[in-house]
């Protein structure tokens, strides 16, 4: 069991002729994911990895059975690209492109929710269920089936905490990046209601930064709606306000977005905040009932 | 990117809305030519994209066309919150009845767009709407139904708008948000939108935030971009597609992904140092990217020591090592102690090529927070 994409994900790749939408298919194929096809405008017909390439999302969809979708285009068409698949119908779309401009971006997530799509990213680097799927640009060595779920708004970071949680004997049931960017189809919310609902998961790791109220709102939805243990990590603690720290969503402007607001409402709901990497390796196995030793192995 | 006053008014002028006349000039002659023309009380203000302009003493007013000029002087050149003023705006200043305030912005935790206004205006928004929520109505509108005329009217209804106004304030409603869409806009904003002593609305001050995303579709705008308004080092590296911040410590920081590279910079505080700068080289760098960055980076006079903090997953540790030993060596070694932390893919191959190319002041540090900690104790160590 894993939340949001597992064995039976059909996916569709949109941008899978470009250098990076070719090069992770052959990632996510190596990994084990269905690749059932692929689409680019002009480039149907052909194949890419052995997966086959179509002009149109509908095209595909119909062709492959397709239930989701990731997305490799270029930041000035991503979000067209998006509402195709938005209106073609599949459950699942995930945006890996960086820099889509936010207008563009309202409209796609206003559209997602319309019609009942699952919205990932953008900006993000996808999501993984170790041993099923991979839908995304995570690197999939380093992850490990097991009962912690982890959500997330930074990639590397990701890859750094899954990697000392693997290397201590702690598994993972779905990793899920939802973007550095104002404005994401998924919040931490959305993924935090997933796992608690998802047998597979026991304990929760949520990776957040500077920047919007989506650690604030996430606080407030644990402490009213989950049982499972969350561990909460922040990035940016001592960046200074008004500067954007690479992320386009990491940014403390006026009284929003700081880390102080975070960290108490993360206190308030009980959620302990690690202030080190290695601390929310420690954090997690104490709340499954396995002290770890912290550091790397 | 954020627009200056100067910019914005003259955006809001082509779209046919009201605002005080005047120009900006570079020197205290010219502003005292501009005094002159417009004949009459001018205010004399500082153009740095920067809030509380008037507190920081960014904006004086002038009785005559020599006091105008006076008023340049002192403030041409001088350096306010940081930002050294090359140019100042003259204009014709206004008898205000009241101010208002009216804005269009991107309401972030509810994916909207929001359009705000009080009566309170001319006052710092967050402080009015911590203090006096009442004050300030907010409407939410639909991005995919777009601004009805009903929600002009629900919007001045709320906020107490003064009847005899609201045809006059509808036009400027429905302007800011034609040009928050045409512009990509964050924010549009008019603070204070004023009511002179004969009952017309002018907008006194201008605020446009661009979406730097969306750049790509507004060339002309990216070429109002001042350069006087960044750091260079922060220029240099925007031209070699670097995203880097400069901060105000000693430790310059390398690493991957802007989660990772925040978190590098918190671990160097809690060890005591200062952080001088954010450089997130991305995913998948190549070594020519990683060369770059360390000449960015050792280009701060204030950097005495670096830490490189990378986690490979798509990136690829050798890479990264090969692209600081063609950097180190093209420098002709290292000005400055740096410290590389290398984990994840081809972790080995990447320490074994630094320890093999034993560069003097190049050293290897196996975690995170040792990483941090070393680094934190080679730039004290050279600061004293």
């Amino acid at each position: 069991m894993a939340i949001l994409v597992d064995r039976g994900t059909r996916l569709l790749v949109q941008g899978i002729t470009g250098r990076e939408g070719a090069f992770h298919t052959a990632r996510m194929l190596e990994y084990g994911t269905q690749v059932v096809g692929g689409v680019t405008p002009g480039k149907g017909g052909t194949t890419v990895e052995g997966v086959p390439v179509f002009d149109t999302v509908r095209e595909a969809r119909a062709a492959t059975g397709a239930n989701a979708s990731i997305i490799f285009v270029p930041a000035g068409f991503a979000a067209d690209a998006a509402l195709e698949a938005i209106e073609a119908g599949l459950e699942l779309v995930v945006i890996i492109t960086e820099g889509i401009p936010v207008q563009d971006m309202l409209q796609v997530v206003a559209r997602a929710r319309q019609k009942g799509t699952r919205l990932i990213g953008p900006n993000c680097p996808g999501l993984i269920s170790p041993g099923e799927a991979l839908v995304g640009i995570l690197p999939g060595r380093v992850f490990t089936p097991g009962p912690v779920g982890l959500v997330s708004r930074s990639g590397t970071l990701t890859y750094e905490v899954v990697h000392l949680l693997s290397q201590a004997g702690i598994g993972q049931s779905t990793c899920v990046g939802v973007g550095g960017d104002p404005i994401i189809g998924t919040r931490f919310v959305d993924v935090l209601a997933r796992f608690e609902e998802d047998p597979a998961t026991q304990a929760v790791v949520l990776i957040g930064e500077i920047g919007g109220t989506d650690e604030e709102e996430a606080a407030a939805f644990i402490r009213e709606h989950m049982t499972k243990p969350v561990v909460a990590f922040i990035s940016g603690r001592t960046a200074p306000p008004g500067k954007r720290m690479g992320h386009a969503g990491a940014i403390i402007s006026g009284r929003l977005g700081t880390p102080q607001s975070k960290v108490e409402a993360f206190r308030a709901a009980h959620v302990p905040v690690a202030d080190t990497i290695d601390e929310i390796v420690r954090l997690v196995g104490e709340r499954l009932g396995r002290p770890t030793v912290a550091g790397r192995a | 990117m954020r627009l200056t006053e100067a910019q914005s008014k003259a955006i809001f002028r082509d779209a046919g809305l009201p605002v005080p006349d005047g120009e900006v000039v570079s020197s205290p002659e010219a502003a005292q030519a501009v005094a002159a023309r417009l004949g009459a009380r001018v205010a004399v203000k500082v153009q740095i994209p920067i809030g509380g302009r008037g507190k920081a003493g960014g904006i004086k007013l002038a009785d005559t066309p020599e006091q105008a000029a006076e008023a340049a002087r002192t403030l041409l050149g001088a350096r306010i919150r940081g930002y050294v003023v090359h140019q100042v705006l003259v204009e014709r200043a206004s008898s205000v009845a009241s101010e208002y305030y009216l804005s269009v912005t991107v309401d972030r935790a509810r994916q909207t767009p929001v359009l705000i206004f009080s009566t309170a205006g001319g006052m710092d928004i967050e402080e009015v709407a911590e203090q006096t929520p009442e004050r300030i109505a907010k409407l939410w509108v639909d991005p995919l139904l777009g601004l009805r005329d009903f929600h002009i009217r629900w919007l001045l209804q709320q906020g107490g708008a003064p009847a005899e106004l609201s045809r006059e304030f509808a036009r400027f409603v429905r302007a800011l948000w034609e040009l928050f869409g045409r512009y990509d806009a964050q924010l549009v904003e008019i603070n204070p939108l004023a009511q002179t002593a004969d009952g017309r609305l002018v907008a006194l001050d201008g605020k446009i935030e661009i979406d730097d995303n969306a750049l790509f579709r507004h060339p002309d705008l990216a070429a109002m971009r001042s350069v006087e308004a960044d750091h260079p080092l922060e220029r240099q590296a925007r031209e070699q597609g670097l995203a880097y911040v400069k901060l105000e410590g000693d430790v310059g920081i390398i690493g991957n992904g802007a989660g990772l590279v925040m978190a590098t910079l918190d671990a160097v505080q809690r060890e005591g140092g200062r952080p001088a700068n954010f450089l997130d080289i991305g995913g998948g760098a190549r070594a020519e990217v990683v060369e770059r960055a360390l000449r960015v980076v050792l280009g701060d006079p204030d950097v005495k020591a670096v830490l490189v903090n990378v986690f490979g997953g798509i990136t690829r540790c050798d890479e990264v090592a090969r692209g600081l030993l063609q950097a180190i060596a093209a420098l002709g070694g290292a000005s400055v102690p740096i410290v590389v932390r290398l984990a994840g893919t081809r972790e080995q191959e990447g320490r074994a090529l630094l320890s093999e190319a034993g560069v003097q002041g190049v050293s290897s540090a196996a975690t995170f927070e040792e990483a941090a900690r070393r680094a934190v104790e080679l730039a004290r160590s050279r600061a004293n």
